[in-house]
């Protein structure tokens, strides 16, 4: 079957998601995180979410990462229809084409700033001595490089969040997203980190973070704003 | 392969963060393990053991020795195998192609002042062969010897050096029961026979000195005289031990039987005992068996235990690394993966006891030694009790035991780790990421 949506020139998105619905089911009651969410992202877009805390804008991200798929409705991801897509598949979308950055930062403790940045390679399956000079320049570029061989409780929550950036990078996603990658951070290093961000936007990676605070969201080309599961504004700055 | 490799480079390091909790669970699999060898290499012993004493008596023998009944039972001293069954036997059992008849006797035996409490032994020329026995100097009895019911006498190494420290005993002549006897021989030093559970006692050559048997007859008579303080106690015996040759091996245990019921028919009293060291292989197996079912069981609890260790281990890894797993879900795990990284925590865990427990294993000749002495110390009854076969085995490592135990640990591994495993693989991504 022919789908018009399909039959649009991709290219220019990078993503769309198309009357997006996410249903939680607990204990015999159905929470509905998301009620119809429709947006496009057109390649390169830097785009914040917001809303007020619950209105689905973490169940959001999950879904344009592929951790989750949507109760109804589609998620095209470069052209892939990703809601039918099974749990393998997503998996290597996530490993080849996405990159995340939380706001607790995630990293293994037990791993080195430099095996940190490296984890991603084993799922992408490319491993090599190239990819792993790779890291090297990675942590270099987000200002770590004399600390790769410190474990993360070594360092402070900025540098952290530089090592997951960085870990982020690793598989050379075009598509990057941050659930409030600054939540915890003071805002000296909110800047550094939203500076890095900007200037993974300019390289032409398309960038969706979630905010609470108006001062990061101001930083990005639009904002898109949640009220119960649905969009309350979308709105492109100049 | 290398992913493998890195996949278990990463296991070892995460097994380390908690050193003792995985050497604990190793030490189930190590146990394990060490049984399973141990439990082969000691049947293998046992084996082994029953081989050399067949070869030592001789497949083809059948030994009937002369059994002392309780003493009530002896009305007036006479008891065991006579010359008659001697006779009796070689003339009417068609099997039987020789037979060695003994009379042992507790003895005194001297030289000038020098003297010693030892073992007289009248036997035929054939003895020296059908008990292994060696000549250093001389000879040994000779047909002629025993015809002519000579004087003559041979001495076990030992009992040479007893009489004559300088080592000049053949010529001389001792003095054996108020008579004098040339010494014409002596023999090489032979370790002691073993004795064989109940039927055969272990047999000590080296207070011997040997006769022609007719000799022993004429010059001492069937009749000896025990005095025990306060009593003299008569013994008379004609023959203390018939070693009989069968033609063919597989004509023994047929012949055994016709010997039982010969001597059976002539004897009133149980004064006779049939040794056949073909059975011996029977007596083997049978104590082989208990002691693989014995190990076997230990091995398999300790493996099953130790599976379930590893298990239990695995599972609150599993829970203490939810987060972990929800992070590499995000990068990119696929669910393989994560099953790949646990089950290879649960194999190198199981992989790690199995070597362990392969030294252990290959240790177990000095360690089942330790075992023993220390039982012998601490349980002396018991182990006396004990058959003798037990007491004295050594365990021989059955070569292929080793890679059956690798090989049993790698699938304990893995058996008692796919749950865990797969458990870790089902967590949903984002629940795992909210779990701290
Ligand atoms: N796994 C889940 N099971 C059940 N309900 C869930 C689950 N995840 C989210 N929800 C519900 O869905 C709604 C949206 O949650 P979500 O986490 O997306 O909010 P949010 O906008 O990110 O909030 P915050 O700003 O506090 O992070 C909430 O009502 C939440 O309780
Ligand atoms: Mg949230």
């Amino acid at each position: 079957m022919a789908d018009p949506l399909t039959m649009l020139g991709q290219a220019d998105f990078s993503a769309r998601v198309q009357d997006m619905h996410k249903d939680y089911v607990l204990g015999g009651e159905t929470v509905r995180a998301l009620r119809g969410v429709t947006f496009d992202v057109p390649t390169g877009d830097y785009i914040s979410i917001m809303g007020s805390s619950g209105s689905g804008k973490s169940t959001l991200l999950n879904l344009l990462g592929c951790l989750d798929r949507p109760t109804s409705g589609r998620f095209l991801l470069g052209g892939d229809d990703v809601s039918r897509f099974s749990d393998d598949e997503l998996a290597e979308i996530r490993a080849k084409r996405i990159g995340f950055v939380f706001q607790s930062y995630n990293l293994l403790p037990a791993l080195s700033v430099l095996e940190n940045i490296e984890v991603p390679l084993y799922y992408s399956g490319r491993r090599t001595p190239r990819a792993r000079r790779q890291c090297l320049e990675l942590a270099e570029k987000v200002g770590l490089g004399d600390r790769l061989d410190h474990r993360p409780a070594q360092l402070s929550g900025g540098q952290q969040q530089r090592v997951a950036i960085a870990r982020s990078l690793v598989n050379d996603p075009r598509f990057i997203l941050a659930d409030e990658p600054t939540g915890n951070l003071d805002s000296t290093t909110t800047c550094e980190i939203l500076e890095l961000l900007g200037g993974l936007s300019s390289e032409g990676r398309t960038i969706i973070l979630v905010t609470h605070e108006h001062d990061v969201a101001e930083q990005t080309q639009r904002t898109i704003v949640l009220r119960d599961g649905k969009i309350l504004s979308d709105e492109r700055r100049r | 392969m290398t992913t493998w490799l890195r996949t278990i480079q990463l296991s070892v390091k995460n097994l380390l963060l908690h050193p003792l909790r995985s050497a604990l669970t190793v030490l189930g699999i190590l146990i394990g393990v060490a049984s399973v060898i141990w439990l082969l290499a000691i049947g293998e012993g046992i084996g082994q053991k029953a081989q050399e004493q067949i070869a030592s008596l001789g497949a083809q023998n059948i030994i009937v020795r002369t059994i002392k009944p309780s003493s009530d039972e002896v009305a007036d001293g006479g008891y065991g195998l006579t010359r008659n069954d001697y006779v009796c036997l070689v003339a009417t059992v068609p099997t039987i192609d020789e037979a060695f008849p003994i009379r042992v006797l507790s003895q005194e035996f001297r030289f000038k002042t020098r003297h010693f409490e030892g073992r007289l032994v009248g036997c035929t020329p054939g003895y020296a062969e059908v008990t292994a026995l060696k000549q250093d100097q001389g000879r040994f009895i000779t047909d002629a010897d025993l015809d002519g019911e000579r004087n003559y006498c041979v001495l076990a190494a030992e009992s040479a050096v007893k009489l004559f420290p300088g080592g000049d005993a053949v010529g001389k002549k001792i003095m054996i029961d108020k008579e004098f006897y040339v010494v014409v021989g002596v023999m090489v030093s032979r370790a002691p026979s073993a004795g064989i559970g109940g039927s055969l006692a272990a047999e000590d050559y080296s207070r011997d000195v040997y006769v022609p048997i007719t000799t022993l007859w004429r010059r001492i008579g069937d009749m000896t005289i025990v005095t025990k303080p306060g009593q003299f106690q008569r013994d008379i015996q004609e023959i203390s031990q018939i070693t009989l040759r069968v033609d063919q091996p597989s004509h023994v245990l047929q012949t055994a039987d016709i010997i039982r019921n010969t001597l059976a028919q002539s004897h009133t009293l149980a004064d006779f005992g049939v040794t056949v060291p073909l059975e011996l292989i029977e007596q083997a197996n049978t104590t082989r068996l208990m002691f693989i079912l014995f190990l076997g069981m230990i091995a398999a609890v300790s493996l099953v235990v130790g599976g379930i260790g590893i298990m239990n281990i695995m599972l609150a890894t599993v829970t203490e690394r939810t987060h972990e797993i929800g992070i590499r879900r995000a990068l990119g795990a696929k669910r393989g993966d994560i099953t790949r990284q646990f089950l290879a925590e649960s194999t190198v865990l199981s992989v790690a006891g199995g070597m362990l427990g392969i030294l252990c294993g290959l240790a177990c000749r000095p360690l089942s030694a330790l075992i023993r002495s220390a039982l012998e110390r601490w349980f002396p009854v018991h182990m006396e009790s004990l058959p003798d076969l037990i007491r004295t085995v050594q365990p021989v490592v059955v070569n292929w035991s080793i890679p059956l135990a690798f090989t049993i640990s790698i699938l304990v591994g893995i058996f008692f780790g796919v749950y865990p495993a797969l458990r870790a693989a089902s967590l949903d991504p984002i629940e795992a990421l909210r779990h701290e």
